[in-house]
């Protein structure tokens, strides 16, 4: 077990761009899963086929398929992914910003994936808003952007917050993946370098590592189960 | 726009659900100022009728006219026409995360880009007028349910429509409570608001209306005053229906 003495500086290094991956995964995420959402509640009709288009392909496709795509895919159309180098936030997470695209390409692998089940536990907190609201405001007047804006959203949060966590919690874990696809140092890659290259013993690097994704999620889901219980007060 | 132009025209108006001929070949046009009761048995089409004036529900064929204008399409000209019609639930659709007040004037500050403080004001003086001013600061959820159905109407006239539809406004609250919200119903009829009013209440339809339309299996029966409707329904549809309801 001393591997978790000796080499910590690894495993720390490992977490902090884990959490990286995961902060700048689950920010694109909820934004891109929110406007997919968005799409499939308009009363447009060609904006809900291409929600609902989206929802079929990422949510039905495995992530590894995704990570494939992204990491050999964009690389044969000739892009780097240059646009996510955004000056000022590479300054804070440095992998955006490198000449090694693996970063910038799993990211939107994982941003693309999740944001699929975003829309959905969005869309399921929408649903349970009862129809007459959305209804009343329409014969109001009130816009479709208006009525979603201050009738439907309000009122949809609390039935979505506890399945976005969840989705939230998968994404941290599935984002274990990253490693397999060319980012290195992350927790997982962690794994493969202190065992592989340097010969440490499975069990404790394996223990190590679930700790690191463990700081990650526990307290996200006792954050959950804190606003639930807030909520079943609230009612 | 003259003033003996009708506010409400439908003309041939079909609406399908699935194989279902809900609304079959509908004409009816509503005059400014006139109270028109629409009765009929459940699943007639009344309330589909009610809900397609404001295109709540689209229809299938035939046209609408509100105002001189055919009804748009989804999208800001619809809801700008929305604003001018007044609509009132069955099951109230009070919004649940705004207090009453709020209700009232969601509609003129957003819709109408109404200053807050010149709304609030209009808002309290409807709410008084409805009778529970008194109620202005709670939630829906701590209402009986006259008052949610009296400040869902204090709501619509926030926005001062033109038209009000009530879709069996009465229909979900205990009968001690029908009363308040026919009362408010009544006085709206008699300061010349035009509306359109399906209900089960044949004291009301006898005593506000202007016309009676009765209504069967999606068809328009009968279209006349209240006092020859129920003295002398000409269909045997309408006879059978007013024989059934007013035996006891």
């Amino acid at each position: 077990m001393n591997v978790l003495i000796d080499r910590f500086d690894v495993f720390a290094g490992g977490f902090w761009l884990t959490l990286q991956i995961c902060v700048l995964a689950a920010t694109g995420a909820l934004v891109l899963g929110a406007v997919v959402a968005v799409m499939r509640i308009s009363p447009v009709p060609p904006l809900r086929a291409v929600g609902t288009g989206y929802v079929n392909v990422f949510r039905n496709m495995p992530l590894t398929v995704v990570m494939f795509f992204a990491a050999f895919g964009l690389p044969a159309l000739g892009s780097n992914a240059d646009f996510l180098r955004i000056p000022g936030l590479d300054a804070i997470f440095s992998r955006l910003g490198t000449d090694l695209p693996y970063f910038r390409f799993a990211l939107i692998a994982l941003v693309l994936y999740t944001a699929a089940f975003v829309c959905e536990a969005l869309r399921s907190g929408v649903n349970a808003v009862p129809a007459g609201q959305a209804e009343a405001a329409r014969s109001l007047g009130l816009t479709f952007g208006q009525n979603l804006r201050y009738v439907v959203l309000p009122q949809s949060w609390k039935a979505s917050v506890v399945p976005l966590g969840s989705v939230i919690i998968a994404m941290i874990k599935n984002s274990a993946l990253a490693g397999f696809f060319g980012v290195v140092g992350d927790l997982s890659a962690t794994a493969d370098q202190l065992t592989g290259a340097e010969g440490y013993a499975f069990i404790p690097v394996a223990i190590g590592i679930s700790i690191g994704y463990l700081i990650m999620t526990v307290p996200l889901g006792a954050l959950l189960d804190r606003i639930e219980k807030r909520q079943a007060v609230a009612r | 726009m003259a003033k003996g132009e009708p506010l409400i025209v439908l003309d041939g108006v079909n609406k399908w659900f699935g194989p279902l001929h809900v609304l079959d070949d509908v004409s009816l046009s509503v005059g400014r100022g006139e109270v028109v009761v629409v009765i009929g048995p459940s699943g007639s089409g009344k309330s589909t009728l009610c809900r397609t004036i404001n295109r709540l529900e689209p229809i299938t064929s035939g046209t609408i006219t509100f105002d001189g204008q055919p009804l748009p399409a989804e999208g800001k000209a619809l809801a700008r026409l929305r604003s001018e019609v007044g609509m009132v639930f069955q099951s109230f659709n009070l919004f649940a995360h705004k207090t009453i007040l709020e209700n009232v004037t969601l509609g003129p500050i957003k819709v109408r880009k109404e200053k807050p403080a010149a709304a609030r004001e209009r808002g309290l003086a409807l709410l008084d007028r409805v009778g529970i001013a008194n109620q202005a600061d709670k939630y829906p959820a701590q209402l009986s349910g006259g008052q949610q159905q009296r400040a869902a109407i204090a709501r619509a006239l926030a926005m001062q429509p033109k038209a009000m539809l009530f879709d069996e406004p009465t229909s979900a609250l205990d009968p001690e409570m029908v009363g308040e919200v026919l009362d408010v119903m009544t006085s709206l009829a008699s300061e010349g608001m035009t509306m359109v009013v399906v209900t089960h209440e044949m004291g009301f339809a006898r005593h506000a209306a202007n016309r009676v339309i009765f209504m069967a299996d999606g068809q328009l029966v009968e279209d006349a005053p209240p006092a020859e409707f129920f003295a002398n329904p000409r269909s045997e549809r309408a006879k059978d229906f007013l024989s059934k309801i007013l035996t006891h």
